[in-house]
């Protein structure tokens, strides 16, 4: 079949008009609200650094530890995969050569070499994971929290190679089967993406300590408050004990400090 | 014209073939979803309050831009509160409070969204009500 140089282009025009009106069919967006705004919450809780101190002493049996972890881990719908490999930690516990990796030596007191520490993301000033993120998933709020935005994370794991505390968690699998009790106030998270800890921001923003300074309450284990301001309880905890933070040589400067203590807390 | 026995034929096929999604579906009625608001939440409102956030058209037309609009609030800049064109307050949460009063995700979202084929993945992460139909 033939077609002569003025025929093809009368076929290309008309389909080209056809083309241009289904176009203009389609797509209409609808007006923005003016008159709507926002604000935060009227009773949210405010800081220019959020910060925790972690005091050793007071984690004695290992149901101490237990209801920490499970507070964070239960409200958080936090899946148990049954498995290390695939493992999602937003709040852990490690040796005391894994946690402050330098500073073990051999006569270190068996007290201490035993002991779990308590282990979660540092909220750090200078956030490793911040700086490598691609797409800004991950970012410092104005309070000193590193947050996640999970609808704009893309899975490339830069933060979990950046992170020098090992605080990320990559979902390997559908978290959702693997979830025991769901709070149904709170999301899951979806195969692909990067969780840790977030210090609770959902209940900061509503005036609530996070759920594992709240679990142990009684023996103020975790002190949580604003290192920007002098009169904080973290502040006055600093002032009067000797503390120390992970891996401090690299810069980060995590805001997560640690009360180690000594032998007294033995057995 | 050359090869019209086979071209003919082909091109009948090819058209066939192009035009099937028309005529199979020609002399249905298409019905127009109806995205239920009969929950129990919603039937618990006064009759004269009974209004979601915003007038219905916008909430129609618009309520997937203000949901990536409170995202970015809630998320990034953390703004909770929701302060809508009449002055009223509201705490922006899909999950917490858009599906308080529409606690029925199959009879409301899913119509429309099956309708059109759009497949938002809201879902994969934000836990859907218990279907609490009474
Ligand atoms: S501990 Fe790791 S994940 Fe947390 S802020 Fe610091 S670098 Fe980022
Ligand atoms: S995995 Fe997600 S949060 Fe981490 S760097 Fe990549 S996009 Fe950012």
């Amino acid at each position: 079949m033939s077609m002569d140089r003025r025929d093809f282009l009368k076929i290309a025009g008309i389909t080209g008009l056809l083309g241009a009106g289904t176009a203009a069919l389609s797509g209409r967006m609808p007006g923005a609200l003016e008159a709507a705004s926002t604000s935060p919450n009227s009773n949210a809780l405010k800081a220019k650094q959020w910060a925790m101190v972690i005091d050793m002493r007071k984690f004695k049996t290992p149901d101490d530890y237990k209801k920490v972890i499970h507070a964070c881990h239960s409200i958080h719908n936090i899946p148990d995969f049954g498995n290390p490999k695939d493992e999602i930690k937003w709040i852990w516990t490690d040796t005391f050569e894994h946690t402050f990796v330098g500073q073990e030596h051999e006569h270190i007191s068996e007290a201490v070499k035993e002991k779990p520490f308590v282990l979660l993301c540092n909220h750090c000033e200078k956030p490793a994971c911040v700086r490598v993120c691609p797409t800004k998933a991950t970012f410092k709020r104005k309070d000193g929290i590193v947050m996640m935005d999970y609808h704009r994370c893309i899975g490339c794991r830069f933060c979990m190679a950046a992170c020098p505390f090992g605080a990320r968690s990559f979902n390997y699998r559908d978290p959702r089967p693997f979830i025991k009790d769901n709070n149904l106030k709170y999301p899951t998270r979806m195969k692909g993406v990067v969780e840790k800890c977030t210090f609770c921001v959902e209940r900061l923003d509503e005036g609530l300590m996070p759920a594992c300074v709240e679990a142990c309450k009684d023996t103020k284990a975790l002190v949580f408050g604003d290192l920007g301001d002098p009169a904080s309880e973290v502040r006055k905890v600093l002032r009067e004990n000797f503390t120390i933070r992970r891996k401090p040589e690299l810069g980060t400067s995590p805001s997560v400090y640690y009360i180690v203590g000594g032998g007294e807390n033995a057995g | 014209m050359y090869n019209s026995g086979k071209i003919i034929p082909g091109i009948i096929i090819f058209l066939a073939i192009v035009t099937f999604p028309f005529w199979s579906n020609a002399g249905k009625t298409n019905v127009k979803p109806e995205p239920k608001i009969d929950t129990p939440a919603i039937q618990q409102m006064p009759e004269g309050e009974r209004k979601c956030i915003e007038s219905k058209e916008f909430m129609k037309a618009g309520h997937m831009q203000m949901l990536n609009d409170w995202r970015d609030s809630v998320i990034r800049g953390g703004d909770r509160v929701f302060v809508s064109s009449t002055g009223k307050h509201y705490n922006m949460s899909l999950q917490n409070e858009c599906l308080r009063c529409h606690s029925n995700k199959k009879d409301f979202c899913d119509k429309c969204h099956k309708y059109l084929a759009v497949k938002p993945y809201c879902w994969d992460c934000h836990i859907e009500p218990k279907e609490n139909k009474s």
